[in-house]
């Protein structure tokens, strides 16, 4: 009747043995301060039950151990914080060169796309032994991208990407679960997280693509007439975009802002957010004219003008896929 | 030790003063008015339940087949919604609270008693649009009303049930001012503010959050209506909304909201402790102040909801160090019950059963909260059944307990009778163990990945085993709820008389008759004693008290 049944969850990334330190160190320390509450409350409990004639003494209370209780948990409480924090400062932190997947979410289904390009659907296929950052945005609802098994889990909104990454350990298929409630297909938001070795994983990128997500980048960008006005000059009626990704970018207003997945994504939604110095006001707005999977190939094309400057093998612009397969020839889930 | 004189005459007391469904409806008595709380609290209790009932029973199996999961969907929205703006939070404070701190403080009544009356129909009407909105179809959203997905995505009863809400929190906001200004203003000479009953404090605490929170999740629910309806953009981001400007207006309502809940069960518990251990409360101040250092850190800490929903990591660290301050009150409050009990002459009374119920589960509820604030253990273990066992192990184990305890020291003050001691003992047992079946596997659960709100897990057989325990551990809990309710009502008809001071406890709600007259007492009392003169009561004159340590 039952398959198996777990009392801990499998640890497949390096994030889940430091989550599972803590944790274990949190049981121990909780375990003793139950401990000695309840070992405090059967004796008292039993040592001064009511006997006739004997009565209760009464007690003020006391200072020093009114402070002693209150000052040794704080300490303990800062400590659990402090290894809380490292933990999480870790897991939030994606390392420089990760592998790229842009994850758009929806009710209720994960659509995958590699930067090589690849395309999944509710399922993933990584490496064992690689940093992937997951650069995710939803298309209605907020949905959450939980692995258990990687102790990963990073809510998925509209209307901004939010970020997670994870660096899996051991080959094998892991549940992905939408964590948070988006409607009545909820639980059916599922999908599995398929790590394998890195050969098996370069056969199964080599299995089919439509080419480079920077590549279908570009050629949107051609389309949607962006080049007209974002030249490779400086003689654009907009900012050159050659190498600005991940550089201080200087306002019209005075400010300066990075410019990340976040700030370029709103750039083309909501032009007049944030002008450039220098620049009018004068790009329309691209608002319910491209969709998340377009704005994804626009935002990793972008980047990749600026890994060919600095870091001419860099992940974005990883290309030399073998672009003459016929679409259809992929294996699994992957979506054409 | 509960047996003293029996009166062979009825006298006259605030039940059997006026008859009459008038009487009731129309009654300005903070007791009266207390009882219909009771009635009203208990109706949406078992509504609730029931919810739970059927939400346990899909979780048996993995397949979603008992119910739709669109119904599961509005299943746990509604249990959600039923007990917290329903029972919870009127709980502790409409019902025992209003029939006690008048009496406490020795006054006739609460300061502004039609105001009273008001909250409870605000309360009425509110729930009656809850259980119209129920009853035409129901609402899907959780009862966190997360946007986008309240605002542009469920086709479920979101306005309706939103403006319920909305309704029901001016009754929270109405007797919280009402037990302010009633503390303030109306104690009986020489009622201090440190001769105060620590139920007293807890109340004063519970107030300031619900005067000054439930403002902030009404304008919030407002906004939900005004986009759902009007479409302005305030959450919905293709409307130009953020999303997460409605998880920290929810959540700066909704995390002081527990603290609405769990406060005032600590009061009753610092009650029921000194009583049956008959002793004055270790460290009263402490106790006192810790109340109020709850209330108001419980407003910094909002955003502990929000680590994985995309707020900044600085942002994250400080809410996550405030989580832990918050967390040195309750301990503090813990270590002062449980030094209480030392040298006492401890009592085992059905009361003191539910305390002693109270510290275990609420110690693990805040035990495991340690775990929830600690950033990178939230991380995995937010949205699943850990979250879901951490906070019934407050709000249900914690809250409940204390109500529940409350209910039964009370009862022969409230209804003038005693309740079966027998019958009360064994279902404190039944609770607790039923309670914590119930519940502890979720924490496993929850660690193994089970996130919360599934109606299906299918295709995660193995998490089988620890839901069918829980489910057990419900029916249990059930058996153990129904039955207070029943030998409560028989005990109306059948109990025996209840003296006076059936516990010879302290405090001036004891001085008078059970039930109590309209007015409470004969004569307004001047008070010249600290609370939990409990040397005095058992030996009739005052014993030195040591100072430790």
């Amino acid at each position: 009747m039952f398959d198996n049944f777990p009392l801990w969850p499998e640890r497949a990334s390096t994030a889940a043995g430091n989550v599972d330190a803590l944790f274990i160190f949190l049981l121990i320390v909780s375990g003793l301060m139950t401990l000695l509450i309840f070992t405090a409350l059967v004796y008292f409990a039993a040592r001064y039950r009511h006997r006739r004639g004997v009565l209760a003494e009464q007690i003020e209370g006391s200072t020093p151990l009114e402070l002693t209780w209150s000052v040794i948990p704080f300490f303990v409480f800062m400590a659990i914080f402090a290894w809380g924090a490292a933990v999480y400062f870790k897991g939030r932190t994606p390392p420089r060169d990760s592998t790229e997947v842009y994850v758009v979410a929806k009710q209720w289904m994960w659509k995958l796309e590699h930067a090589e390009g690849q395309r999944e659907i509710n399922e993933l296929h990584v490496p064992v032994g690689r940093d992937v950052k997951l650069i995710m945005t939803s298309q209605d609802v907020i949905h959450s991208f939980f692995v258990p098994a990687f102790r990963m889990k990073q809510d998925v909104v509209p209307g901004r990407y939010t970020v997670a990454w994870f660096h899996a350990t051991k080959a094998g298929t892991y549940h992905l679960f939408c964590a948070e409630y988006c409607g009545t297909q909820h639980s059916g938001m599922i999908g599995s997280i398929v790590v394998m070795e890195p050969s098996q994983f370069e056969a199964w990128m080599n299995g089919g693509t439509t080419g480079p997500l920077s590549v279908s980048g570009e050629k949107i960008f051609a389309e949607l007439g962006c080049v007209t006005c974002h030249r490779g000059d400086a003689q654009g009626r907009g900012p050159n975009l050659q190498g600005i990704f991940g550089k201080p970018v200087q306002l019209e207003n005075g400010r300066t802002v990075t410019a990340d997945e976040n700030y370029i994504r709103e750039s083309i939604l909501d032009p007049g957010a944030k002008i450039v110095s220098g620049f009018k006001p004068v790009m329309p707005t691209f608002q319910g004219l491209v969709s998340e999977e377009q704005l994804n190939a626009l935002v990793a094309y972008v980047k990749s003008l600026s890994h060919s400057l600095a870091t001419p093998t860099g992940t974005a612009a990883a290309t030399a896929q073998d672009n003459s397969k016929a679409p259809g020839s992929a294996p699994g889930s992957q979506v054409q | 030790m509960a047996t003293t004189t029996i009166q062979p005459v009825e006298r006259e007391n605030y039940l059997n003063k006026e008859y009459g469904v008038g009487s009731w409806l129309f009654t300005t008595d903070h007791k009266r008015i207390a009882l219909l709380y009771l009635i009203s609290i208990t109706f949406f209790f078992f509504i609730g339940g029931f919810f739970a009932l059927l939400i346990r029973l899909e979780l048996l199996t993995p397949a979603s087949d008992l119910v739709q999961p669109d119904t599961y969907n509005k299943l746990f929205t509604m249990h959600g919604m039923v007990m917290v703006f329903f029972f919870l939070i009127p709980s502790i404070p409409a019902v025992l609270g209003n029939f006690l701190v008048p009496m406490m403080i020795g006054a006739k009544d609460l300061a502004f008693p039609r105001i009273n009356l008001l909250s409870w129909y605000l309360y009425i009407i509110g729930g009656v649009m809850m259980l119209h909105c129920m009853l035409t179809g129901g609402v899907d959203t959780g009862w966190t009303f997360y946007t986008p997905f309240s605002t542009a995505f469920s086709n479920t009863k979101v306005v309706e049930a939103g403006l319920a809400i909305f309704v029901a929190g001016f009754s929270s906001i109405l007797t919280g001012l009402n037990f302010v200004v009633t503390i303030h203003r109306m104690r009986a000479p020489g009622m201090t503010w440190s001769r105060l009953p620590l139920f007293i404090w807890a109340h004063y605490a519970t107030s300031i959050i619900q005067i000054l929170g439930t403002p902030v999740i009404a304008i919030t629910l407002v906004l939900v209506v005004a986009e759902r309806t009007l479409h302005l953009g305030i959450f919905d981001p293709k409307l130009g909304g953020d999303p997460l400007l409605f998880q920290h207006l929810f959540w700066f309502y909704s995390h002081p909201a527990v603290y609405i809940m769990i406060l005032p069960s600590m009061g009753v518990v610092t009650e029921i402790i000194a009583c049956f251990a008959r002793k004055r409360i270790f460290g009263y101040s402490f106790v006192a102040f810790s109340s109020i250092a709850i209330a108001v850190f419980g407003f910094l800490v909002w955003a502990h909801h929000m680590f994985v929903a995309g707020i900044s990591i600085y942002a994250a660290l400080v809410f996550s160090i405030l989580s832990y301050a918050v967390a040195v009150p309750s301990a503090v409050k813990v270590f002062n019950w449980t030094a209480t009990l030392y040298k006492g002459s401890i009592h085992y009374d059905a009361p003191m059963l539910y305390a002693f119920g109270f510290i275990g589960l609420f110690t693990m509820g805040g035990l495991t909260g340690l775990f929830l604030a600690a950033l990178g253990i939230d991380v995995h273990v937010t949205d699943t059944y850990f979250v879901i066992a951490h906070f019934h192990y407050i709000m249900v184990g914690g809250a409940l307990m204390g109500y529940l305890g409350g209910l039964h020291f009370w009862w022969p003050k409230i209804s003038g009778r005693l309740y079966p001691e027998g019958w009360a003992r064994l279902a404190a047992l039944i609770v607790f163990l039923g309670f914590n079946l119930t519940f502890f596997p979720q924490f496993v659960l929850g660690y193994l990945g089970m996130p919360r709100r599934y109606a299906d897990y299918s295709h995660m057989p193995e998490f089988q085993v620890l839901n069918v325990l829980s489910t057990a551990g419900a029916t249990v809990l059930g058996v153990g709820y129904l039955l207070p309710m029943l030998y409560f009502l028989w005990s109306m008809r059948y109990g025996k008389p209840a003296p006076d001071n059936p516990w010879k406890a302290a405090g001036l709600e004891w001085m008078t008759s059970s039930p109590p007259t309209t007015f409470n007492f004969e004569q307004e009392p001047i008070v010249t004693w600290e609370a939990y003169n409990y040397d005095e009561l058992d030996t009739g004159h005052k014993q030195e008290v040591k100072v430790v340590g």
